[in-house]
């Protein structure tokens, strides 16, 4: 195997919430390779978001230490991990989170934009991620003229359009119906053939058996770190073209 | 520097997004700073129309010219000292033009108030000036019609006179004033000459309102003794107008017998004196005009702090959003500050198109035009104001925790 993409070695996560201390990760130590697809499951409360936080860089754990492509993020200042956040992971959310007043294209375009990249550049590349999710004719439509599935696949164009490391989804068919989260569903084993890293956060095991890999967190501990038998392959009619 | 330039017009058009998107709330706030503006440029505008009115009226005493009385101007000094200070006399006059070498000319110069009367036409107290014929040449007065007072007729004080235009104007409305002979108070003169129209200092004092004669004969006519003259001085160049001052000091003390060590028994008065005097006035008028419009611009600007204050709590999830995808703190807080820039500078744009037709009604009480270095600063002072009030909120959003702002709703 190659070399992780992400190393996790004993990462504490401590709150303060008022007098109380809360201890939201315990020492978990992951590794994720290179093309792995991750789902890291777990009930509310059992450290699964504050991971997710951690692994997405918005977060810095209190102790241990975190290596995204052998760099050691886990004691990096804001701006640097917010560098680290543009070029290194894509984010796709249960909510969707795209800015209202923009266009889709715009959408696409922003984290090339904090990015640096020029702006002829960054059109080509926006309306190519944004044709891989299969919505080319809906480039100059805003959000609310979409449905909930086109959303999400804007969100993942988005998340593509910087060539991340990782692909980090939370709960990302928490607000579709099961039809539209297969169809999301099947993107993402797409683009997980395409060699792109994923790692799922969910607490539906419908959704988890998309993955190779299942981590499964309880009190702050990794409870089970083992390989999907049963995978589940879901092939949409529209996208096995692309 | 491309990133800054996209940032930049991110920024941009997420500020002009986001007052279309609040037309209402960002109109009231701009017109807090509207109505600073206006208030600001109208003021500034004033405190220029006043320059200029006194530079325009302080220009007819002359740079050039020393002005020699017992009174300083601009006050100052001991008032009984100065009260009972020797006259100056015409000899005084006569050692400044016999000695002197930087001296242009020396004007002996006795002022009263007269009735002066034509025919059936009154004028009202006129200023009644017994001077030489030298005055011409000292105040860089022109001749409109005739001719100025001669040497002959000064020296041997003949009933002749000279008037100011204003004074022309009211005597003689239709008919040609020079060889009419006009009555000064009581005695009669005839008139030699009228001359140009010279204006009046800040519109109190008119320098066209009177009537010029011989000083020998006003000695007689006006004065029941001689002395308490001014002597009036033009310097040879307007240079060397100090040199000429101590050259006239010097005179002056040696013929009025003062003790070395001892301080002058007279003051040279300078028009720079008079504009020393109005610059301070002047200065504190503008100072406290200014500071109360300020005070108006800046609660528009308290306004837009608060506002932006609401709009970046009303869209912490939009920050959220922009720092998960990786905008750095710099980008945030560039959004925020355009923002409140931007409303700002469009306030101080309408704040200057209201200004402007309003500068116009200045211009009927004080002409003067608004100076295009108060709309420049009126605009940066608009930029400021966005900056310095947007600088607390767009900081708060810079500084908001990415988890935090994603979770808000």
């Amino acid at each position: 195997m190659a070399s992780p993409v992400i190393r996790l070695v004993d990462i504490t996560k401590v709150y303060q919430m008022g007098a109380e201390e809360v201890h939201a990760l315990r020492g978990v130590s992951l590794s994720i390779n290179r093309n792995e697809y991750v789902a890291i499951m777990g009930p509310s409360g059992s450290g699964k978001s504050t991971l997710m936080n951690i692994i997405g860089c918005l977060d810095t754990p209190t102790s241990g230490l975190y290596e995204l492509n052998n760099t050691n993020v886990s004691e990096m200042n804001d701006n640097q991990l917010a560098r680290i956040r543009n070029k290194e992971i894509g984010f796709v959310f249960q909510t969707f989170n795209l800015l209202a007043r923009s266009n889709v294209l715009h959408n696409v375009e922003l984290p090339l934009i904090y990015g640096g990249v020029s702006s002829a550049d960054r059109k080509k590349r926006a309306l190519e991620a944004i044709e891989q999710v299969g919505l080319a004719d809906r480039a100059h439509h805003k959000p609310n003229e979409l449905s909930g599935g086109q959303r999400q696949r804007v969100a993942i164009a988005r998340a593509l359009v910087t060539k991340p490391s990782i692909l980090l989804a939370d709960e990302p068919t928490g607000n579709l119906d099961s039809k539209t989260g297969e169809e999301i569903m099947a993107l993402f084993d797409i683009l997980h053939r395409q060699g792109n890293t994923i790692i799922l956060v969910t607490h539906e095991e419908d959704i988890a058996a998309h993955a190779h890999r299942r981590v499964r967190i309880k009190d702050g501990h990794i409870e089970t770190d083992e390989l999907v038998k049963d995978r589940k392959v879901v092939t949409h009619p529209t996208l096995t073209s692309v | 520097m491309r990133w800054w330039l996209d940032e930049l017009k991110e920024g941009l058009t997420i500020a002009f997004g986001a007052i279309r998107a609040n037309k209402m709330r960002s109109g009231l706030t701009t017109l807090g700073i509207v109505i600073g503006i206006v208030s600001v440029t109208l003021m500034g505008t004033a405190i220029e129309g006043l320059n200029q009115a006194f530079n325009r009226s302080v220009a007819v005493i002359g740079a050039d010219v020393l002005y020699v009385q017992k009174w300083p101007w601009g006050g100052g000094g001991n008032w009984w000292e100065i009260r009972n200070r020797k006259d100056l006399l015409i000899q005084h006059a006569k050692a400044i033009e016999d000695d002197a070498t930087t001296v242009a000319s020396v004007s002996p110069i006795m002022g009263t108030m007269r009735n002066v009367t034509y025919g059936g036409k009154l004028v009202e107290g006129v200023v009644v000036i017994g001077t030489d014929a030298d005055f011409i040449t000292t105040t860089n007065a022109n001749v409109d019609l005739g001719r100025f007072l001669t040497a002959m007729e000064a020296n041997g004080g003949r009933p002749v006179c000279v008037l100011g235009s204003e004074v022309a104007e009211s005597l003689f409305p239709n008919e040609f004033p020079v060889g009419k002979v006009i009555k000064v108070g009581n005695h009669p003169y005839r008139v030699v000459g009228v001359l140009e129209k010279q204006g009046s200092l800040l519109g109190l004092e008119s320098f066209d309102n009177r009537v010029y004669v011989p000083i020998n004969r006003f000695f007689s006519e006006f004065m029941s003794r001689r002395g308490g003259i001014q002597i009036w001085v033009r310097a040879a160049s307007l240079e060397n107008v100090d040199e000429t001052r101590e050259e006239v000091r010097g005179i002056l003390r040696k013929a009025r017998k003062v003790e070395p060590g001892a301080q002058d028994d007279f003051a040279i008065n300078q028009q720079e004196f008079l504009i020393q005097t109005f610059n301070t006035i002047g200065g504190v008028i503008a100072a406290v005009g200014l500071f109360i419009t300020g005070l108006s611009l800046f609660v528009g600007g308290i306004g837009i702090m608060n506002i932006m204050f609401v709009s970046v709590t009303e869209r912490t999830k939009e920050i959220g959003i922009r720092k998960a995808i990786g905008a750095p703190k710099r980008a945030i807080l560039m959004q925020f500050l355009l923002e409140s820039a931007v409303i700002c500078l469009l306030g101080g744009l309408i704040g200057l198109a209201i200004a402007f037709p309003l500068s116009l009604i200045i211009d009927q009480i004080l002409p003067t035009a608004m100076p295009v270095s108060i709309v420049v600063v009126a605009l940066l002072i608009s930029l400021l104001v966005g900056v310095i009030s947007g600088f607390l909120p767009a900081y708060r959003a810079s500084r908001l925790d990415p988890v935090d702002a994603l979770r808000y709703e």
